[in-house]
């Protein structure tokens, strides 16, 4: 990471629509120059955030910075070094593709044309069909070739490859690692937990309108519980005594259960105390992660809360 | 519903689900649908009251006809007469113009039900259920046939009075051109991909359609010219509604409209959902666009063209009518009261050249109102969200499309003016400013959208309520006598009655005012309120 600027600082936003509470105290940091990965369920308030952070709306109380600005006040001066791209993109019937790349380009104060025709032929775009004529994943593309296209500091993508085939899936990988190369800001909304996984620096989690939980994936992996089941020689006894240790299933000599990182230690020595014949731990997975942040418990939430804030 | 659902889907039919589809349709329909057929029924029943007002005995009556049949300006703008009864004369005066609603009633509906839900992508989601190949269609159909039965029995009972034969005929002979146009507009959207073409298009039919009537009313005084027959709307005249009906010419809207349905199932059945027979053209693979003005010219320079040949076209024959129309009224003392009502105190001519600009800054309002609510499109489809994620602040982004609003509506009042200098020819000047003196009125109602789109974007569509009701005023007010306090409501009321009257800068002033006052206010409300909901 070359700056130590932060690209977006949202702290205490909160946003309502009428009677629904939107965002509810959400906080979130990205980084210069890193790629941000931003998670929830749907409804959880993700695109709410990212159009508080575009300018469209109004935030009801709370502060949002994106590249040093307030992005209500300064709508255009912030949009001139940033690219959007939303989640379902609709163009103009009567304009064709390329037209509509173009325009975006100039009105976002710039685009490389060398790298437009670059992006296109990757993502094998037809760019003299019209509006309608697209599909969602054709649309998808028209807005991520002018976003990558731009001559701009930051990208927000809000779910940007819906509709996208693996093929193109793997091109938009290899354009976002390009970005950040260049030491561009990604903030990238996604359901696709691969794709997190493979290009986020760092992910914040949010559910309800809040942040539960952010940081670097190792982090975030050192806060899920490692699986395993082992086939022990002995009777396991005392297991479920041990700091640390959940959803404990004991058969004979078969023993499955999870384990917090820090109980970790204290598991594997009980176990090799009573002999081990055969041992599979598997490390936790984003997935579980999620799920377990996705999963609506309340008595989850209130626990992680403790451990974002 | 359920057991519609099952029985289809143990057998399945090409019209399963054309039921639930048609009150979808209804559903949908149910306001724009009513205020259509009202607004209709209303222009046809007022008629005998107004036509019994100016032309009370039956001297009065047939001298009218006599003028109109040695007229061919006439004949080609209204009709030729063929009685002398009120019922006959109503028949004769809102006719076409009648069925000319009932057309375009029916053609939006159609359009609606058909290639608008394949465009947007809904008919997909709804064709994958028990829904038969021809189920959309045919709901579309029904539901435009529902909305011309209930004009034909609205049309049919109000004027049962000057007789019920005359009245069936007249009521009848609407709803077949309702349903000549409906099935037209059946064809025409399986042949593009856009429901903005199918429209333009079926309406270009039946701008057609009312050409070669008017052409052929204006070479013949009985209708019989064969370019009259070519017009679905001169078989209602050939109808005869009133004056010994010719009860065969149904048979005509009947065959005519059975045969396009079957072109349109035919043409229907042979192509894949969202596809056409007219494949829309590649564009550029690069662009030139580069500003929010531009894009806005972009994507309203087709309707202002429209908008403009339009008005053009109708100085020109409003221009050319003008000398007969001043001869037509001179000898009829309540209808030239109510001329001067409309227009003006001086001079017969003056007096219509005044209430035909004065027609025309009315209509001026629905294209200032359709194209300010571009703006309104532009958000609720999400496209302005990304522009506005671009360098583009909210001002800049809605002045472009205000811009084509106010500038383009002194633009379509000018080539009226323009229109009149080439049909009437003479008092050029004069005449092209009783058409601009219209325009800080037709702005008023612009600021109005302008206003409510800024404020809430859901309120936007209130403004074409409100273009609407100044329409009525303006149109219906002066022949019903309505009282001073309702002519005011609307702001055309207050513009000084030219060419003829005396010019008052005042209102033209104060209305100018006003809407540069509700404009600021939209804009403000639009820069501070949040975008896209």
């Amino acid at each position: 990471m070359r700056q130590t600027t932060r690209a977006i600082t949202v702290s205490g936003l909160h946003k309502s629509f009428g009677r629904t509470h939107a965002l509810d105290g959400l906080d979130l940091q990205v980084e210069a120059g890193e790629v941000h990965g931003f998670l929830g369920p749907n409804g959880s308030g993700k695109s709410t955030t990212i159009r508080v952070l575009l300018g469209l709306l109004r935030a009801d109380a709370g502060i949002a910075r994106v590249l040093g600005r307030d992005p209500w006040a300064d709508a255009v001066e912030v949009h001139r070094r940033i690219a959007y791209v939303p989640g379902d993109v609709t163009l103009w019937r009567n304009l064709s593709g390329g037209e509509a790349i173009d325009l975006y380009g100039r009105l976002r104060g710039g685009l490389d044309p060398r790298r437009r025709a670059e992006l296109t032929e990757q993502f094998e775009l037809d760019p003299t069909k019209k509006g309608r004529a697209y599909s969602k994943g054709n649309r998808q593309k028209v807005a991520l070739i002018a976003a990558f296209a731009a001559d701009v500091d930051l990208l927000i993508l809000d779910e940007p490859t819906s509709g996208l085939d693996p093929l193109m899936e793997a091109v938009f990988q290899r354009c976002v690692a390009q970005e950040r190369d260049r030491g561009r800001t990604v903030l990238l909304s996604s359901h696709i937990l691969s794709e997190v996984e493979e290009l986020c620096d760092r992910v914040s989690i949010i559910r309800g309108g809040r942040t539960v939980e952010s940081g670097s994936l190792a982090e975030l992996r050192h806060l899920a519980r490692t699986s395993i089941s082992a086939e022990l020689t002995g009777p396991p006894n005392g297991l479920a005594d041990l700091p640390g240790v959940h959803d404990l299933d004991v058969q004979g000599r078969r023993v499955r259960l999870q384990v917090d990182t820090d109980g970790l230690d204290g598991v594997l020595r009980h176990l090799g105390e009573s002999g081990v014949r055969s041992l599979t731990s598997t490390p936790p997975t984003l997935e579980e992660l999620f799920l377990r942040h996705y999963r609506d418990e309340a008595a989850g939430l209130n626990e992680l809360d403790g451990v974002a804030r | 519903m359920t057991s519609l659902a099952v029985r289809t889907s143990v057998r399945p039919r090409q019209l399963a689900g054309t039921g639930t589809l048609l009150r979808l349709a209804l559903r949908q329909d149910r306001l724009t649908t009513l205020v259509w057929v009202a607004v209709n029924t209303l222009m046809v029943l007022s008629m005998p009251g107004t036509l019994r007002s100016l032309y009370g005995t039956a001297v009065e009556r047939s001298r009218l006809a006599g003028q109109v049949e040695t007229n061919a300006s006439f004949r080609a703008l209204i009709g030729p007469v063929f009685d002398t009864s009120v019922g006959a004369l109503t028949a004769w005066r809102v006719g076409v113009y009648a069925a000319a609603l009932a057309a375009a009633t029916s053609l939006l509906i159609v359009v609606r039900h058909t290639r608008d839900e394949e465009e947007s992508g809904r008919q997909e989601l709804v064709a994958s259920g028990t829904v038969g190949r021809r189920a959309p269609l045919t709901a579309a159909l029904l539901a435009a046939a529902v909305a011309d039965a209930a004009l034909a029995l609205l049309v049919t009972a109000g004027l049962a009075g000057q007789g019920t034969a005359g009245a069936l005929a007249f009521g009848l002979g609407l709803a077949g051109v309702g349903m000549v146009f409906a099935t037209m507009a059946a064809i025409i959207a399986q042949l593009t991909e856009s429901a903005r073409l199918a429209r333009g298009l079926t309406a270009a039919v039946l701008a057609v359609a009312f050409v070669l009537r008017a052409a052929g009313d204006s070479a013949t005084d009985d209708g019989s010219s064969p370019l009259t027959w070519l017009s679905p709307l001169g078989w209602l005249e050939n109808l005869r509604p009133f004056a010994d009906e010719r009860w065969w010419v149904l048979a005509l809207f009947a065959a005519a409209a059975a045969a396009q349905a079957v072109v349109a199932y035919a043409l229907a059945g042979r192509r894949d959902i969202g596809m056409s027979f007219l494949p829309t053209r590649p564009g550029p693979a690069a662009g030139r666009l580069g500003t929010p003005g531009a894009l806005a010219w972009r994507l309203q320079r087709g309707s202002v063209l429209g908008w403009s040949a339009g008005f053009f076209l109708a100085g020109v024959v409003y221009g050319s009518l003008t000398d007969g129309a001043a001869d037509l009224v001179r000898d009829n003392e309540s209808a030239r009261r109510i001329f001067e009502r409309m227009g003006g105190r001086s001079g017969l001519t003056d007096a219509f050249l005044a209430s035909m600009t004065g027609m025309l800054g009315l209509i001026a309002a629905l294209y200032v109102v359709a194209s300010v609510l571009r703006l309104h499109g532009e958000e609720t489809s999400g496209r302005a969200e990304t522009v506005l994620a671009c360098a583009v602040g909210r001002l800049r982004w809605a002045a472009g499309h205000l811009t084509i609003a106010f500038g383009g509506s002194a633009l379509i009042m000018t080539l009226a003016g323009a229109g009149f200098a080439v049909g009437y020819g003479k008092e050029v000047v004069p005449v092209l400013g009783a058409c601009l003196v219209q325009l800080p009125a037709v702005w008023v109602i612009g600021a109005v959208a302008v206003l409510l789109y800024g404020v809430a974007p859901r309120l936007a569509p209130v403004s074409w309520g409100v273009a609407v009701a100044v329409l009525l005023i303006g149109w219906v007010g002066p022949a019903l006598d309505a009282p001073r306090i309702v002519l005011d409501l609307s702001p055309f009321g207050h513009l000084p009655k030219l060419p003829g009257g005396g010019m008052e800068w005042r209102p033209v002033l104060a209305l100018t005012g006003l809407a540069v006052a509700l404009v600021a206010a939209g804009l403000t409300a639009l820069r501070r309120r949040d975008s896209g909901c």
